[in-house]
C-alpha cells in the first residue's frame, strides 16, 4: 500500500467520520443533559431528506440546510416533550421517532418526487461544494506535507471543516461555560440544579435543540455533501454507530472526535477494500460492514474500558416528595 | 387510594393513545393529497372484504405475535429487546437448516422440529446480549440494535456463499422440500366445504401463534418462572431480596424472547416463501414493539394488536396498490403509535387522572352533604 | 390554634423573618400539609418536629419554592413573598440543606458551590470568587472543606458542610435542615450544632425540621409540631418537656417500653464469626465482626446508619457476599457459593423483614397476594401443579393473613402500593414472622410507619421470641433498641464496639459507643 492510497483512504475516512461525529457531538449534548438518545438514526434521516428536498426545490442549498435543521430539531423537540415533559420512556421514543422518520421520508418522497423515495439528484448550488483551502494546488507537489494538507485536509465541503472546528466548541462550552457547568450538572443530578433555583426542563430543552441541530447537520452533510441527493434509508444506522462512537469515547468531546474518526476509516476501508485478505483468511464484504457493530459490541462488554454513562441518563425528573 | 378505575387504565387510556395516533396518520395522509376516509374504506375492503385480505391480514398478524410476544416477554422482565428483527432473521436460518437437511415424511413432523430449529437460533442471537447485559452490564438496547445489523450481514454472507443454489444468482436458498410446506387456511378448510382464498399465505403457523398466546399468558401470570419474571422486572433490588436471581431472569427472558421471534420464521419463511430469502422478516421484530406497547405486554392484548396490525400491513399494502400512497405509511403509523401508547402515555393519562381524581372528590363532597342532610 | 409567643425576649420587636398563613397542599389524593400557620423570629433556631410522614418536609418544601402550595401566603421580614420556584427563594434569603443533598457527585465543592449563581457565563471568575469567600466562610464559622476536593470523595458530614456552605455564598439569612443529623454520628452532629450556634448568633434564622426530642430539647428556641400535616402547636422550648411534645406528636400518650417478660435464653442460634463484608465500590464495611444470638432473645443493634449494619443483614438475608464464619443452629451458612442466596437463607430457616419496605420486601405494583408469598413462592404448598401456581390458594391464604394481622383494608387483590406504611409493613411482618423461622432478622421495623402499628408490630416480634426464636433486630431509633432488646450490640464503622444489657446502660452510653468511643476500655469486635 501506498502512501497515496493511504491518504486517499484517510480522506475518505474524514468523510465518512463527519456524519457520524455531528450525530456524536448531538448525542454527547443530549445525553449529557441526561436525555438518551436512539433516535439520532431518524433525526439523521428526516434532515438529510428534508435539505436534498427543500435543496432540490428552491435550488438553494442554505435552504435545504435550513430545512434539514428545522425538522431535525422539531424531532428533538417532540423527543423532548416525551421524555421532558411527559417523563416517557426515552428509549421507545427515540425507537417511534426512528420509525416515524423512516416512513414519512418516503412518504413524502414520493408524494412530492415520485422517484420511489429519492430526491432528484443534486447539482451545483444545491449542493455543498468542495472547498480548496489557501495554496492547496500550490503545495501539492510538496513531498508527504503536500499531499496530507491537498488531499487530505483540503476539498472537502464546508460542513466537514465545521464538524472538526464543533469539537473544541462542544469542548469549551462543557467546561469552560456557565451553560456547560450547569448542564453537566442536570445530566448527572437534576434535584441539585432545581434546587440551585435553575429550570431542570428549560436547561434540558434548550439540549435538544442544539442535540437537533447537530443532529441536522449530520443529515445534511450527508444528502448535500457526501452525496448528490437524498435515497431511501440513507442514513443506514449512522445514527446508531455515533451511539457506538460516544459510548466508546466516555460522552467526552475530544476522543469522540478520535472515535468517529476510527468507525469511519473502518466504512473507508471497507469502501475501498471489499475484501480483505489476511493471508490465513479472507474476510469477507459482509464482514467488513458488520465490524463496526461487532466493534460497539466488545466495546459494550467492557472488554476495552468500561463506560460510565451520565448518571441521571434515562431518568425522567420528577421531584420527590 | 388508586388515582383512577382499573377499566379507565387497561382500556380508556389506550384506546385515547390510539386515536390520537390515527388521527394524526389520518392528517398525514391528508397532508400529502390523498382522501384519509376514502384510505380507511380501501384498507377495510382490502384487507378485511374478502378471505384474500383476511388470509394476508391473519399471515402478517402471525408474524406480529410473535414478535409482539418476545418483546413483551423481556419488557415484563423490564429489558427492551429491540433485536427482535436479528433474532427473527437467525431463527429463519434456524427454519432453512431444518428444513433443507432433515428428511422429514411429513408437515407435523416438520413444523416441530422447524419451531425447535427457528426457536433455538433466535435464542442463541438473544443470549450474547443477554449474557453482556446479565454478566457485564452492558446495556440490551445498545446490543441487540447491533445485533440486528450483524445478523443482516451474516444472513447476507450465509446466503450468498452457503446456502445459494449453485448457478442461481438470486440471493436465497433452495426451496425446501414438498413435506415441510404447511397447508393454508385453504388446505385445512376446504375438506370441511369451507371457502378460503387460495392464494393467502396465512396457514397453520396462526393456530401455532394463538397457542404461543396461551403458553405464554400461563408462563407468565401462573407459573413461578412467570412470577420470577414479573417480579424482577418491577423491582430488582426487591427481587433479589426474594431470592431471585438477576442473571438467571434475565437470561430466561431474553433467550424465551428470542426463541419467539425466532420462531415466527415458521410462518414466513417455511409457511410462506418455502425458502430462505433475504429480507423476509420485513421489520416484524420492530412492529413487535408497537404490538407489545400497545397490547400493555399481555399476550391477549398482544394478539388483539397484532390482528391491528396485521389489518394495517394488508390495508397499507392495498392503498400502495391502488392510491400511490406507498406501503411506507405503515412505519409512519407504527412510529405514531409507539410513541403515543409508549412514550407519550403521561400526555393522556394525567389529565385522565386528574379528571377521575376531580370526579372522586366531587362524589365525596356530594356524599358528606348528603350526611349532614 | 396557638397563639404564637414572641420568640426571644431582645427581638420581640421585629417583624418575624419567616411567617406562614394558611398553607395547605395535596399531592393527588394525600393531603400533605392542611391549613397551615407558623411564624418564626430572626436570629432563633426553631425546631419543627413530627413522626415521619406528618408533613414537615413537604411544608418546607414549599417555603424553598420546591413545591407550590394549593394555598396560603408566605411573609418574609413582614413582607408578602410569592416563592414559585428556588430561585425566588433563593432571592428571599432563603438556604435550604435537604436531608438528601443536592449535590453533583463528580463536580467539586467549588463548582457545586457556585451552581446557580455563577457570575456571567464563563466559569473562570465565579470560580476564584467562591475560591476567596469559601475561605471567609471557613474561617468565619468552622466550615472547613478543600474547595477543589470531588463531592464524591468526601463523606456525608463535609457533604452537608458543602450544602450550608452553598446556602451561606447565595447569602442565606433563613436557613431550614431537614433532618441533618440522621446520617451523623454524635460527634459530628455536635459539630453541626455548634456551626448553628455560630450562624445563629450573627443573627441568621435557623429551622431545624427533626423527629428527634433530644435535638428539639437541646438545641431550639422555640419548637412547633405537626401531626397528619397539621401544625398541633408552637411554644418555647424551656416552657414543654419531651413527654408533652411526644404527646402533641402522636395524639396521645405513648408507651415508650414494650410490655414484655424477661428473656429465657438457650442455645446459641446464631454464630457469626470474624465477618467481612467489602462492597460493589470495594470498601469494607463490616470489619470482622463475633456476634451470637441465642433463642429466645432479642438482640439489638444500635448505630447510625450506615456503618455495617445494612451490610450485615444483607449478608444474612442472602443478598450480599462476605468472609468469615456464620452458623446456623450449628451448621455453616454458605457465604458466597451457590448457596449464598436469600432462597437458600429461607430454606434454611431464616426470615427477614428488609429495612426497605418498598425497594426490597414488596414489590409496589404487586396485589397483596401476590407480595404474601414474595420469597415464598417456591413453596409446595402453593403450586397446582408441577407447572403452574395455585392463585385461589395464595388469595385464601392471604386473606386469612390479613386478617388476622389487622391489615387494612383487608383486600388481597389491592396493589401494595395502595396500602399505609404501617399496613405495608404488617403484610410483611405477617409474611415473614408466619413462616415460623428459626432465626428472624428485622430492620427498621417501625421506620414510617404509624404508632398504632408499631405497637401491633414490637408485639408481634416479642410474641415469636416468646415461641424460643431467635431475633436480630436491627434500628437506628435508640428508644427503639432500648426498650425492645434483650441485649445490645452497637456498631460502628464495622466494628461491634460494645454489648451491653438494657438494665445496665443508657442513651448517653450507647450514643458513645455509637460515635467509635470505646468508654469502658473494653476491646469490643475490634480485631
Amino acid at each position: 500500500m501506498d502512501f497515496l492510497t493511504i491518504i486517499q483512504i484517510l480522506d475518505s475516512a474524514l468523510r465518512m467520520a463527519t456524519p457520524l461525529l455531528l450525530a456524536c457531538l448531538a448525542g454527547l449534548i443530549s445525553e449529557r443533559s441526561g436525555i438518551f438518545d436512539i433516535g439520532l438514526e431518524g433525526k439523521i434521516l428526516v434532515s438529510a431528506f428534508f435539505s436534498a428536498a427543500v435543496a432540490s426545490l428552491t435550488g438553494s442549498v442554505w435552504l435545504g440546510l435550513l430545512a434539514g435543521v428545522t425538522v431535525s430539531v422539531v424531532f428533538s423537540l417532540v423527543h423532548g416533550m416525551a421524555s421532558i415533559t411527559f417523563r416517557g420512556n426515552q428509549l421507545i421514543s427515540g425507537v417511534a421517532l426512528n420509525f416515524l422518520a423512516s416512513g414519512l421520508t418516503v412518504l413524502v418522497g414520493e408524494t412530492w418526487f415520485g422517484l420511489g423515495g429519492r430526491t432528484p439528484t443534486l447539482e451545483g448550488a444545491e449542493r455543498f461544494n468542495p472547498i480548496t483551502l489557501p495554496f492547496a494546488d500550490a503545495l501539492r507537489d510538496v513531498p508527504i506535507l503536500g499531499p496530507i494538507y491537498s488531499t487530505l485536509l483540503s476539498g472537502h465541503t464546508l460542513l466537514v471543516y465545521v464538524a472538526l472546528l464543533l469539537v473544541p466548541t462542544v469542548w469549551y462550552v462543557l467546561y469552560r461555560t456557565r451553560f456547560g457547568l450547569r448542564m453537566r450538572a442536570v445530566g448527572e443530578n437534576p434535584a441539585a440544579v432545581d434546587t440551585a433555583g435553575i429550570s431542570v426542563i428549560r436547561l434540558r430543552y434548550t439540549a435538544m435543540v442544539i442535540a437537533g441541530v447537530l443532529c441536522g447537520l449530520a443529515g445534511i452533510y450527508l444528502a448535500t455533501g457526501l452525496s448528490s441527493g437524498f435515497g431511501k434509508e440513507m442514513s443506514a444506522g449512522r445514527g446508531f454507530i455515533a451511539l457506538a462512537a460516544l459510548i466508546f469515547a466516555k460522552w467526552k468531546p475530544v476522543p469522540a472526535l478520535g472515535a468517529t474518526l476510527l468507525f469511519g476509516l473502518l466504512q473507508a476501508i471497507a469502501i475501498r477494500y471489499p475484501k480483505i485478505d489476511l493471508g490465513f483468511i479472507t474476510l469477507p464484504s459482509q464482514f467488513m460492514e458488520a465490524l463496526p457493530y461487532i466493534l460497539t459490541v466488545i466495546i459494550l462488554a467492557g472488554f476495552i474500558g468500561k463506560a460510565i454513562p451520565p448518571k441521571a441518563g434515562g431518568q425522567p425528573y420528577v421531584k420527590e416528595r | 387510594m388508586d388515582k383512577m378505575p382499573k377499566w379507565a387504565d387497561v382500556a380508556l387510556i389506550p384506546f385515547l393513545n390510539l386515536t390520537l395516533a390515527f388521527a394524526i396518520s389520518m392528517a398525514v395522509i391528508a397532508a400529502i393529497g390523498q382522501d384519509p376516509f376514502e384510505a380507511v374504506k380501501l384498507m377495510v375492503t382490502g384487507a378485511l372484504g374478502s378471505s384474500y385480505g383476511w388470509g394476508y391480514t391473519l399471515y402478517y398478524a402471525t408474524n406480529f405475535i410473535f414478535t409482539g410476544l418476545a418483546v413483551s416477554i423481556a419488557f415484563q422482565a423490564a429489558l427492551f429487546n429491540i433485536g427482535g428483527e436479528g433474532q427473527a432473521v437467525l431463527g429463519g436460518l434456524g427454519v432453512a437448516l431444518v428444513c433443507l437437511y432433515i428428511p422429514f415424511p411429513h408437515w407435523t413432523v416438520a413444523i416441530l422440529f422447524a419451531m425447535l430449529g427457528g426457536a433455538l437460533f433466535g435464542a442463541l442471537w438473544a443470549a450474547i446480549p443477554a449474557y453482556l447485559q446479565a454478566k457485564r452490564g452492558s446495556h440490551v438496547v445498545i446490543t441487540t440494535i447491533m445485533f440486528n445489523f450483524i445478523a443482516a450481514s451474516l444472513l447476507n454472507y450465509v446466503l450468498v456463499n452457503l446456502l445459494r443454489p449453485k448457478g442461481s444468482m438470486d440471493p436465497a436458498s433452495a426451496r425446501f422440500p414438498e413435506t415441510t410446506n404447511l397447508p393454508t387456511f385453504h388446505d385445512l378448510l376446504s375438506p370441511f366445504g369451507i371457502a378460503f382464498s387460495k392464494s393467502a399465505p396465512v396457514n397453520v403457523s396462526f393456530i401455532v401463534a394463538v397457542v404461543a398466546c396461551i403458553v405464554v399468558y400461563l408462563l407468565l401470570f401462573r407459573s413461578r418462572i412467570g412470577y420470577e419474571i414479573r417480579s424482577f422486572g418491577q423491582s430488582q433490588s426487591a427481587s433479589v431480596y426474594a431470592g431471585i436471581s438477576p442473571v438467571k431472569i434475565t437470561m430466561i427472558a431474553m433467550l424465551l424472547s428470542g426463541g419467539l421471534a425466532g420462531m415466527m420464521s415458521i410462518n414466513n419463511t417455511m409457511g410462506e416463501s418455502e425458502r430462505l430469502i433475504l429480507n423476509s422478516v420485513e421489520g416484524a421484530g420492530f412492529i413487535g414493539i408497537a404490538v407489545a406497547l400497545m397490547g400493555r405486554n399481555h399476550p391477549f392484548g398482544v394478539f388483539l394488536a397484532a390482528l391491528l396490525f396485521g389489518f394495517l400491513y394488508q390495508g397499507g399494502g392495498e392503498l400502495a396498490l391502488w392510491l400511490s400512497i406507498p406501503r411506507e405509511l405503515v412505519l409512519v403509523i407504527q412510529g405514531l403509535v409507539i410513541l403515543f401508547t409508549g412514550a407519550l402515555d403521561n400526555m393522556i393519562r394525567m389529565p385522565v387522572e386528574r379528571a377521575f381524581i376531580r370526579a372522586a372528590k366531587r362524589a365525596e363532597a356530594r356524599d358528606a352533604k348528603q350526611k349532614e342532610a | 390554634m396557638t397563639e404564637h409567643q414572641n420568640g426571644t425576649g431582645q427581638q420581640s420587636s421585629a417583624a418575624p423573618a419567616i411567617e406562614l398563613r394558611g398553607i395547605s397542599k395535596a399531592f393527588g389524593p394525600v393531603q400533605a400539609n392542611k391549613d397551615i400557620s407558623i411564624s418564626v423570629q430572626p436570629g432563633t433556631i426553631h425546631g419543627i418536629i413530627g413522626e415521619n410522614g406528618a408533613g414537615k418536609s413537604t411544608l418546607m418544601s414549599i417555603l424553598y419554592g420546591f413545591y407550590k402550595a394549593d394555598e396560603g401566603q408566605v411573609f418574609i421580614n413582614g413582607q408578602e413573598t410569592q416563592i414559585p420556584d428556588s430561585q425566588a427563594a433563593i432571592r428571599a434569603g432563603i438556604g435550604m440543606v435537604f436531608q438528601h443533598f443536592k449535590l453533583v457527585e463528580n463536580f467539586s465543592v467549588l463548582e457545586n458551590v457556585i451552581l446557580g449563581v455563577e457570575e456571567g457565563a464563563l466559569l473562570r471568575p465565579s470560580l476564584a470568587k467562591a475560591r476567596k469567600e469559601l475561605k471567609a466562610l471557613a474561617e468565619e464559622y468552622e466550615l472547613r472543606v478543600d474547595p477543589d476536593a470531588l463531592i464524591e470523595d468526601l463523606g456525608v458530614g463535609k457533604q452537608q458542610r458543602v450544602e450550608i456552605l452553598k446556602a451561606l455564598y447565595r447569602q442565606a439569612d433563613i436557613l431550614i435542615l431537614d433532618e441533618p443529623t440522621g446520617v451523623l454520628t454524635p460527634a459530628e452532629a455536635d459539630h453541626l450544632f455548634r456551626i448553628l450556634d455560630g450562624l445563629r448568633a450573627q443573627g441568621k434564622t435557623i429551622i431545624l425540621i427533626t423527629h428527634k426530642l433530644r435535638e428539639i430539647m437541646e438545641y431550639t428556641d422555640t419548637v412547633s409540631v405537626m401531626r397528619r400535616g397539621q401544625m398541633t402547636d408552637t411554644v418555647k422550648t424551656k416552657d414543654t418537656s419531651p413527654e408533652k411534645l411526644a404527646e402533641l406528636m402522636v395524639g396521645r400518650k405513648v408507651l415508650l417500653s414494650v410490655d414484655k417478660v424477661p428473656a429465657k435464653p438457650g442455645e446459641n442460634v446464631l454464630e457469626i464469626e470474624n465477618l467481612r463484608v467489602i462492597d460493589d465500590q470495594g470498601v469494607e464495611r463490616v470489619k470482622g465482626i463475633d456476634l451470637n444470638v441465642r433463642a429466645g432473645e432479642i438482640l439489638g443493634i444500635a448505630g447510625v446508619s450506615g456503618n455495617g449494619q445494612s451490610e450485615l443483614m444483607e449478608v444474612l438475608g442472602g443478598y450480599a457476599q462476605a468472609t468469615g464464619s456464620v452458623r446456623l443452629k450449628g451448621q455453616e451458612l454458605d457465604l458466597t457459593g451457590k448457596k449464598s442466596d436469600a432462597r437458600s437463607r429461607r430454606e434454611r430457616g431464616i426470615a427477614h423483614v428488609p429495612e426497605d419496605r418498598q425497594s426490597r420486601g414488596l414489590i409496589m405494583e404487586f396485589p397483596a397476594w401476590q407480595n404474601m408469598i414474595f420469597g415464598y413462592h417456591n413453596d409446595p404448598e402453593i403450586q397446582k401443579n408441577a407447572l403452574l401456581m395455585d392463585n385461589s390458594k395464595m388469595v385464601e391464604i392471604t386473606q386469612d393473613k390479613m386478617d388476622r394481622f389487622d391489615v387494612r383494608p383487608p383486600h388481597p387483590h389491592l396493589a401494595a402500593k395502595s396500602f399505609s406504611g404501617g399496613n405495608q409493613q404488617k403484610i410483611i411482618v405477617a409474611r415473614e414472622i408466619e413462616r415460623n423461622p428459626d432465626l428472624l432478622i428485622v430492620g427498621q421495623p417501625t421506620r414510617g410507619v404509624d404508632i398504632g402499628a408499631i405497637e401491633f408490630i414490637h408485639k408481634q416480634i416479642v410474641a415469636l421470641r416468646d415461641q424460643g426464636k431467635a431475633i436480630l433486630l436491627v434500628s437506628v431509633e435508640l428508644e427503639e433498641i432500648l426498650s425492645l432488646s434483650d441485649r445490645i450490640a452497637v456498631m460502628f464503622d464495622g466494628h461491634i464496639m460494645g454489648e451491653r444489657m438494657p438494665a445496665d446502660t443508657n442513651e448517653q452510653e450507647l450514643g458513645l459507643l455509637m460515635a467509635g468511643e470505646n468508654g469502658s476500655g473494653e476491646n469490643g469486635g475490634q480485631a
